[in-house]
């Protein structure tokens, strides 16, 4: 993620105050997470009071404040992929990435997070990365998906 | 403009079109306690202690009176034992927040609140937004705002902001019913710019050390 791409969103809605969410969205999609001057830069362009930036970038769960990694790796914990042995699929996540939930590494190549429900309790136990999801994951397959990203 | 009429308590109050009921009370002289309320800013809603009785039209229903707007034929109870207690139940939960705030424990007698109800969690924020909206609406400085959502919901300074305005303004200290606005200014100073902010006494010496300087002129060559 370079520079000029988050200056090309951040010229895009100069102006619009009423458009700030989609302006953090798009930041926090090519970015992954929105970086304090950054937020700055949205609220001197967009018009909009570093304050309000500020409280809108904290309300909303997409939204962070903190670096993430390049993937972000969903594993559902939710009560049918619990069930369907999320919770072996989770620490095998943990134990491949050295991460435990809501942590980036130094690298920051992963973001492990739980949540639930990811809405696709039918191929559960589910992991999605980068939004790709992957169902009816067992240990061993969620370790050869996640070696796949670089 | 035609004024509507309606009872409150008992009283035929007028009041004009889009007034809210708590507007109207006011105006009257009956009191509805009130916590986040204050006539120089926008309805908020977010205590609703202002919380009436409404029948209309042969309904009764609860509402805030501070966001209802006035109808006509509309009959407003101000106390009813089902208002007193959803407004002692509020009291109750706000004081696990903050449990000495003179307001808050004035009311808490009024309405017979247990203060040791709910257990403790003195956050000292009782989340009135009275500081928040105050910085944005009247002193458009927004120095002070909401973080954070559901439970974990707090007010905080932006330290870039209240390194240069608040020392001089402090005018939301007094409107905060818990003093927990002046206690997160400090703790802000504290962690963010300790000895930096800008008064009175420094911003007069700035301007006399700017009137001593020498303009620099170019020189001729």
């Amino acid at each position: 993620m370079c520079e000029k791409d988050i200056d090309g969103i951040i010229e895009k809605y100069r102006g619009q105050p009423s458009s700030l969410i989609h302006a953090l969205v798009e930041i926090q999609h090519a970015n992954h997470w929105l970086p304090r001057e950054v937020m700055h830069r949205v609220a001197e362009a967009l018009e909009v009071p570093f304050a309000q930036v500020m409280q809108i970038a904290s309300f909303y769960k997409t939204f962070s404040l903190t670096p993430k990694g390049r993937h972000e790796v969903h594993v559902c914990t939710g009560m049918t992929c619990h069930l369907r042995g999320a919770a072996k699929l989770l620490a095998k996540v943990e134990e491949v990435t050295g991460l435990k939930a809501g942590e980036t590494d130094a690298e920051s190549k992963f973001t492990v997070e739980t949540g639930a429900c990811l809405g696709s309790c039918s191929i559960g136990p589910e992991l999605i990365v980068d939004g790709k999801h992957y169902g009816r994951m067992t240990p061993e397959k969620a370790e050869a998906v996640l070696n796949s990203y670089e | 403009m035609t004024d509507i009429v309606l009872n409150i308590d008992g009283k035929e109050v007028k009041a004009k079109a889009g007034m809210t009921v708590l507007e109207a009370a006011q105006q009257a002289g009956i009191y509805i306690p009130t916590l986040c309320h204050h006539e120089k800013l926008e309805a908020f809603g977010g205590c609703r202690l202002c919380m009436v009785e409404v029948e209309s039209r042969g309904w009764t229903s609860y509402v805030v009176s501070c966001l209802y707007p006035v109808a006509k034929d509309i009959v407003v109870r101000t106390r009813s034992p089902k208002v007193d207690n959803i407004r002692k139940v509020l009291i109750e939960e706000l004081l696990a927040h903050a449990p000495d705030a003179p307001e808050l424990v004035k009311m808490a007698e009024e309405y017979g609140s247990d203060r040791n109800r709910f257990a403790r969690e003195a956050s000292f924020c009782v989340l009135c937004g009275l500081c928040v909206r105050y910085c944005d609406e009247v002193k458009q400085k927004n120095a002070v705002s909401f973080f954070d959502n559901g439970s974990v919901r707090q007010i905080a300074f932006v330290p870039e902001v209240a390194k240069k305005e608040c020392w001089e303004c402090q005018e939301c200290f007094a409107l905060c019913p818990t003093s927990y606005a002046q206690a997160a200014y400090l703790l802000t100073e504290a962690l963010a710019f300790p000895g930096q902010r800008k008064t009175p006494a420094k911003s007069a010496k700035d301007l006399a050390l700017k009137s001593r300087m020498i303009p620099i002129t170019p020189v001729a060559m």
